[in-house]
């Protein structure tokens, strides 16, 4: 009996394609290899060795002040150098103003939203008949660009804790005030101003 | 308000500091494998399809082979697992007297081989490890998860609750948000499990191979983009010590099968 299974080996059942989380979106075969940890989203550039907290951190982390260690962590990031980001002026509940200064391509906006990489499908699903595997932790995007004006959709990708302070929404731009941040992310915000900028477009575009 | 109600209310105040905002009932626990579809429920169910058997006939291999340089067998000591290591996986991570602190059952395997066997540590994630403790944990298969309820393991439970509730990474997510908020939803078409550690290490199709908990947990941190903790580190072992403890009273599965 068990011998048989050892022979079924090789013909044991392929993953279910696309729904990996973590280390599964990966390539990676090694599970030792810290290098390649932060490659599990990776579509940023590689290591750039800033914001390494740990070694202070398994210093402070004593059960009871692992939470103090975590403030001296979140500190530690935030005065480590964090990549400039473009400023941006807040008008009610939105940005009105064009990140970059000129408006963005909506068909690049919509291949970002389909990329894994991007993340925006792990949570939401919309009108993306091609995409397999899509979220429902999250609103239908479907008609997105009725419920909301350019100005709320960017301030809602910048930071979506603006409007709803539990959000579980990341803030997509945004590099500082976050914690034990992988090293190939620390400092740099989840996407650039010009990729808000082409997603911004698409949103702006779904409408029913 | 009748008296009986007052004795009511009052144990519910008193069980209430126990459980915190968030955090799931103990009648509402559901293991991962409620989660799963008939395939791979199938799979894990019958021994002779459940890939992580493979692992467990080894590891019984090896709990009868003598080594290191006082060339003992884990045999040697204990006797037959099936009697001698009957529910130990279910309290484990428990708490070390000589080390002050939790140790998870690897590292319970690689202190027995240094201090008895006088052998090297076994890497983590390596075929022998994952192949012993999976024999070891299968012992208790059925058998209710105690973990977490010696008094001397309470501030690394804690420390682990603490953990789980730090949103943290690129992302900003805590364990909580997905685990404690958002099961029985979907990221991405993948299901979302409560976080029952109850099967490790189990078989996971994705990897084609048995893993730890601790793989798994990294899994989750490298997923949120955040820096995972070292194999063995106090953060992860605090962290499954926890997820042990919040599991309390469901039924160990090892070794499980999981998509
Ligand atoms: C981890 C989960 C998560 C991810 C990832 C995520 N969102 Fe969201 N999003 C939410 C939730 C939850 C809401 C509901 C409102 C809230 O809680 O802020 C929301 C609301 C929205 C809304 C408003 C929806 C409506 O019609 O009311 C838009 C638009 C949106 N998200 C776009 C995006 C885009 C574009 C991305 C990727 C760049 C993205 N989201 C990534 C969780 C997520
Ligand atoms: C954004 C969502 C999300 C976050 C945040 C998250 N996880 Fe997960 N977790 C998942 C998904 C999806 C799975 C995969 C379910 C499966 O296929 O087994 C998973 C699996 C697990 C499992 C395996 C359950 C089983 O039945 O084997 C454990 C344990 C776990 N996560 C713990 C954690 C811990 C601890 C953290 C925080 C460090 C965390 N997760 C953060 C989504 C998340």
């Amino acid at each position: 009996m068990e011998r048989a299974c050892r022979h079924d080996r090789g013909a044991l059942p392929p993953p279910p394609a696309g729904e990996g989380w973590g280390e599964g979106v990966s390539t990676r075969e090694n599970p030792q290899e810290d290098r390649a940890l932060t490659l599990a989203f990776g579509s940023t550039s590689p290591a750039s060795g800033r914001g390494k907290t740990s070694p202070r951190r398994r210093r402070a982390s004593r059960s009871t002040s692992a939470f103090a260690a975590f403030i001296v962590a979140n500190l530690a990031l935030s005065a480590s150098k964090a990549e400039e980001l473009v400023s941006y002026k807040i008008v009610g509940d939105g940005i009105p103003q064009s990140l970059t200064g000129s408006p963005g391509d909506a068909t690049r906006g919509r291949t970002l939203v389909l990329a894994r990489t991007t993340t925006c499908i792990l949570c939401h699903s919309g009108p993306f008949p091609e995409a397999r595997f899509q979220g429902d932790l999250a609103p239908d995007l479907t008609g997105a660009g009725n419920r909301w004006k350019a100005s709320q959709l960017r301030l809602r990708l910048v930071d979506a804790s603006r409007f709803n302070a539990q959000t579980i929404m990341p803030s997509y731009y945004r590099n500082d005030g976050l914690v034990r941040v992988g090293r190939n992310f620390a400092g740099k915000p989840i996407l650039s101003a010009a990729q808000i900028e082409d997603i911004v477009a698409f949103l702006a575009t779904l409408r029913d | 308000m009748s008296i009986w109600r007052a004795i009511a209310a009052a144990t519910l105040f008193a069980a209430a500091p126990a459980l915190l905002a968030g955090e799931i009932p103990p009648d509402a626990r559901r293991s991962g494998y409620s989660f799963m579809g008939p395939e791979t429920r199938a799979m894990q169910d019958n021994d002779t399809s459940n890939p992580g058997m493979l692992f467990v006939l080894d590891g019984e291999a090896l709990w009868g082979k003598k080594g290191g340089s006082a060339d003992k067998s884990c045999a040697d000591c204990h006797g037959d697992a099936r009697s001698s290591m009957k529910g130990v996986a279910a309290r484990y991570p428990a708490f070390d007297k000589a080390l002050g602190r939790p140790v998870t059952l690897d590292q319970r395997i690689n202190l027995c081989r240094a201090n008895h066997q006088q052998a090297a540590a076994l890497p983590y994630e390596s075929r022998d490890l994952l192949a012993l403790s999976a024999f070891v944990a299968h012992q208790s298969r059925g058998l209710p998860i105690t973990a977490g309820s010696d008094p001397q393991a309470k501030p690394f439970v804690e420390q682990g609750r603490g953990l789980f509730m730090q949103r943290e990474g690129q992302l900003n997510l805590a364990c909580t948000n997905c685990h404690d908020d958002n099961f029985d939803k979907r990221l991405a078409g993948a299901p979302i499990t409560q976080a029952q550690p109850t099967g490790y290490p189990l078989y996971r199709l994705e990897w084609q191979t048995l893993g730890s908990l601790e793989r798994r947990l990294r899994s989750c941190m490298s997923g949120v983009r955040a820096q995972a903790y070292e194999y063995g580190s106090p953060e992860l072992v605090a962290l499954e010590l926890y997820l042990m403890s919040r599991a309390h009273g469901l039924p160990m599965e090892t070794p499980a099968v999981r998509p």
